[in-house]
């Protein structure tokens, strides 16, 4: 089979750099292109959670398939990568959400994810900081946690070595029809390109439909010792649901520096980033109704981020609506750290032409047209 | 959960220092309520660290007494993090503080600029300002030996007053050439009153080598500074001391009026005659204006405030004496210019972010200081870049980005404390 | 009113004249303020509040910057630079 002309993607956050390692380690050549520099996007904004997810089958399917990958490639990664296995602990505060604790543990088990439920009693001491009572929890151990700007860095310096070029500071002003042009001018000719710009994946390829999602972190000093899993309220489940409401959910996350990292909230048609005080306070005061003695902890730096988000959750990996030769790699909302890698692998799989690992009609870029039609 | 206080003024004075202590005073003549917040325990920023209760008369004091026998309310202790739409918060050691104000002053003065060389984050090394502050703090230095390097008239102030403590001031060490200080100190005699200081300057400092064209190159020690390498006339020497009081002259602290949108040129806020920002109602005096020393800032800080509190003719009458003192921030601009040997002096290993221990090579890799940031993660730690952006702008010639929330490093509980407001400020 | 005060640095008493930090309660007690992720020493450089380079348990609540603390009677101070 003759291998493809020079592959080009567009973006050189977390997805593209996972896609430019993936082509790279196949043999093909790639050209990576970034209008700013590695994870300016939402990749440096990012909590960085590698979690299983179970809002639906196509998005258990590809959250799993990722996160057994980056376990894969744990070994390889170095210390800036931050890789920390602290796994997930989901908390209950009452009955309701103890029983999603019970469906999930069903689920996941089903599945061959191991978790593990907690009693009121376990959760707390799984988790100290935490406020009694809970309801209980449950713990899902093979979760982790990767500083997200690093990770990315990590996959597009092995690319590199394997061969693949990078161009940072240059804005991509159109793709298609086998050209990737910069606004300068320059033109590149390939073979594929790859649409991995996250939020601005649809100035490049018309037709598919993502949205920023706003969100907010805070990142504190140094308490080691202070927190050991990432910790999200089931709550959280409820307000992700929510197409247009602004919401705040419980999620912490530890870092290796013993840094916690607090969130979470999402917001729509909020397209500054500037910090919003009236969200930032919810976020924070949520987070204190689980664990009260974060209000203490000495807070650093205050960031928002977007979350390229599509309406049905599922990011879009496959060709772009108007053109086959333009493979869409984008909308990842929340989970684009998690499912990068099998996000990469499967982009690799439609340009050689080979089976995907999992089915990859959920996540085709033409579900978008054909939903829109059937409205 | 913490308290939150509220408190209202119609004039809020930000910084105790000498720019905010004489802004306060002028706006309190008109009657109405003046704050003045500052985050050290007592007023008097860093030029006038401890004046507040020493038991000799100085110029410090009159202007203390002053304030003490004001109607200002001195609000200790308390840093402000946040600014959006008329409201300030603040946090103190118990509570967060919400301060709404009618006019805003903003007097936050300047820090040192730190240069990293080998051996620069010995415990022993500070800043030139940073050992004054310490002694002013109850460090005793007596009979310590101290070497005091870097630029700018800081180090001068500091070994005089450091001989005033008892200590053995080894040498003066100013990377300036000798005709620019030679020129610096002809054009300040010009200033009003500074001719009779140089004097006395010169007699405080007699016998204590002035040496200029001459530059820490490392410093060494085991746990604690030993001994200082400098550079002189192209060859080095080593020095051993107790202390190294090294600083670069001074940056303005404008994150805060960044916050409040006002708009700088060439680093500093840009204020008109009446020392007002580009933000109709919010004042700037003092060294974020540009750094000018004490007389400038006294004065710029009294046209602030009787400028805040519609007093313009009052204002008006101390634009002459501004004027004569203005010339100060010209004088120093020519006279401390960091020279190219500076960017040389760190090695590869040498730290440049000391809060995440970032090397200097490690940011050679990148091109951009958010990229550094986000990969090397310079910055990113509780100094929130204060120590390390103005190096790296030096060595690197990197833009810093923009200002955000908090301006200092609070608890979680203050943060949730910033009042909500419609559109947050871009 | 006293001339002095003694606090504890890393359970070491140390008298300090009265208004002096504790960060000159630490240097005057030999110890330094912190250790840094790398593990060296470090002890203030500013003096005013800005390089966090002082900071260290007082009473039990860890981060504190010292330059900017003033000394109370039986402070329990832990530097452990």
């Amino acid at each position: 089979m003759n291998k493809p002309a020079e592959i080009v993607i567009v973006g050189a956050g977390i997805v593209g750099a996972a896609c430019a390692l993936e082509l790279s380690t196949e043999g093909l050549r790639v050209l990576v292109i970034d209008e700013g520099f590695p994870s300016s996007g939402s990749t440096g904004a990012a909590m960085g959670h590698i979690v299983v997810m179970d809002d639906s089958e196509a998005q258990f399917a590809i959250t799993r398939y990722s996160q057994i990958l980056w376990d894969d490639m744990r070994e390889q990664l170095p210390p800036a990568v931050e890789f920390d296995p602290c796994g997930t602990l989901w908390v209950a505060a009452d009955e309701t959400e103890m029983a999603e604790v019970h469906r999930k543990f069903d689920y996941y088990r089903e599945r061959g994810v191991n978790a593990e439920i907690l009693d009121s009693q376990q959760v707390r001491e799984a988790e100290p900081h935490l406020r009694a009572p809970l309801a209980g929890g449950l713990r899902v151990p093979g979760d982790s946690v990767v500083y997200p700007p690093c990770a990315a860095g990590f996959l597009l310096q092995k690319a590199r070595e394997l061969g693949a070029r990078a161009i940072h500071g240059q804005p991509v002003a159109s793709i298609g029809k086998g050209v990737a042009r910069l606004a300068d001018g320059t033109i590149f000719a390939a073979g594929f390109i790859i649409n991995a710009a996250g939020q601005s994946a649809p100035k490049l390829s018309r037709g598919i439909n993502i949205k920023p999602r706003k969100g907010h972190l805070v990142i504190t000093d140094r308490y080691p010792n202070f927190l050991h899993h990432q910790v999200i309220e089931l709550g959280y489940l409820k307000s992700a649901h929510s197409l247009t409401a602004d919401s705040v959910a419980f999620n912490v996350q530890p870092r290796k520096t013993g840094q916690i990292l607090i969130g979470s909230s999402r917001q729509y048609g909020a397209e500054n980033s500037a910090v919003d005080e009236s969200i930032l306070a919810r976020m924070l005061q949520r987070a204190f109704e689980y664990m009260p003695d974060l209000s203490q902890l000495s807070a650093i730096r205050v960031w928002t981020g977007f979350r390229p988000a599509t309406p049905d959750k599922l990011p879009l990996i496959g060709p772009s609506p108007e053109d086959p030769s333009v493979l869409v790699a984008a909308g990842h909302e929340g989970l684009g750290i998690t499912t990068s890698l099998a996000t990469a692998k499967l982009i690799c799989a439609q340009i050689l032409g080979q089976r995907p690992a999992i089915p990859i009609q959920p996540y085709l870029p033409s579900r978008q047209v054909t939903a829109e039609a059937h409205v | 959960m913490d308290s939150v206080k509220q408190l209202r003024f119609d004039v809020a004075v930000v910084g105790a220092g000498p720019a905010g202590i004489a802004a306060a005073l002028a706006a309190a003549d008109s009657g109405k309520t003046i704050g003045l917040i500052d985050d050290n325990p007592a007023a008097g920023g860093q030029i006038w660290r401890g004046a507040h209760n020493s038991a000799q008369p100085s110029a410090s004091s009159i202007w203390f007494d002053r304030l003490n026998k004001s109607a200002v309310q001195t609000v200790r202790g308390t840093r402000v993090f946040h600014a959006a739409q008329g409201e300030l918060t603040a946090e103190s050691d118990d509570s967060a503080t919400q301060i709404s104000y009618g006019k805003l002053i903003l007097a936050t003065g300047a820090r040192e600029l730190f240069l990293p060389f080998p051996g620069w984050t010995l415990p022993n090394v500070m800043g030139a300002g940073g050992l004054q502050a310490l002694a002013k703090s109850g460090l005793d230095i007596s009979g310590k030996r101290i070497v005091i390097a870097g630029t700018g008239p800081l180090l001068l102030a500091v070994a005089a007053y450091a001989r005033q403590c008892g200590a053995k001031v080894v040498a003066i060490c100013e990377q300036t050439t000798r005709p620019l200080m030679a020129r610096f100190a002809l054009k300040m005699t010009l200033v009003p009153g500074k001719a009779a200081e140089a004097v006395r300057l010169a007699y405080n400092l007699r016998g204590i080598p002035h040496w200029t064209d001459c530059w820490p190159v490392a410093a060494f020690g085991n746990r604690r500074l030993e001994s200082v390498r400098i550079s002189r006339q192209g060859q080095t020497s080593e020095i051993e001391c107790d202390y190294l009081a090294c600083g670069f002259h001074l940056i303005p602290n404008i994150e805060l009026p960044r916050m409040c949108g006002c708009r700088l040129e060439n680093g500093f806020v840009e204020v008109d005659e009446y020392q007002q920002t580009s933000i109709a109602g919010t004042f700037c005096a003092g060294e974020p204006t540009g750094i000018g020393g004490l007389e400038l800032a006294l004065v710029a800080g009294e046209i602030a405030g009787y400028a805040a509190t519609n007093w313009e003719d009052r204002a008006r009458h101390l634009f002459s004496k501004r004027a004569r003192y203005q010339k100060v921030v010209r004088i120093l601009q020519d006279a401390f210019p960091l020279r190219p040997e500076l960017k040389n002096l760190a090695r590869p290993d040498t730290l440049v972010c000391r809060c995440e221990d970032v090397s200097h090579q490690q940011l050679r890799e990148h091109s951009s200081w958010r990229g550094a940031k986000l990969h090397a993660r310079c910055g990113m730690g509780p100094c929130q870049g204060r120590v390390c952006a103005p190096a790296a702008q030096f060595l690197f010639g990197w833009e810093i980005d923009s200002v955000r929330p908090p301006l200092f490093p609070v608890r979680c509980s203050s943060l949730a404390a910033i009042p909500s407001h419609s559109a947050p400020r871009n | 009113m006293s001339e002095s005060v003694t606090v504890r640095v890393n359970g070491k008493p140390v008298t300090v004249r009265a208004g002096a930090t504790v960060a000159v309660a630490v240097l005057a007690s030999g110890a330094t303020c912190r250790a840094s992720v790398s593990g060296q020493p470090r002890s203030p450089l500013c003096g005013m509040g800005t390089c966090f380079e002082c900071r260290v348990a007082i009473n039990g609540e860890p981060q504190r910057r010292s330059c900017q603390v003033l000394c109370e009677a039986n402070m329990e101070i832990e530097a452990n630079g």
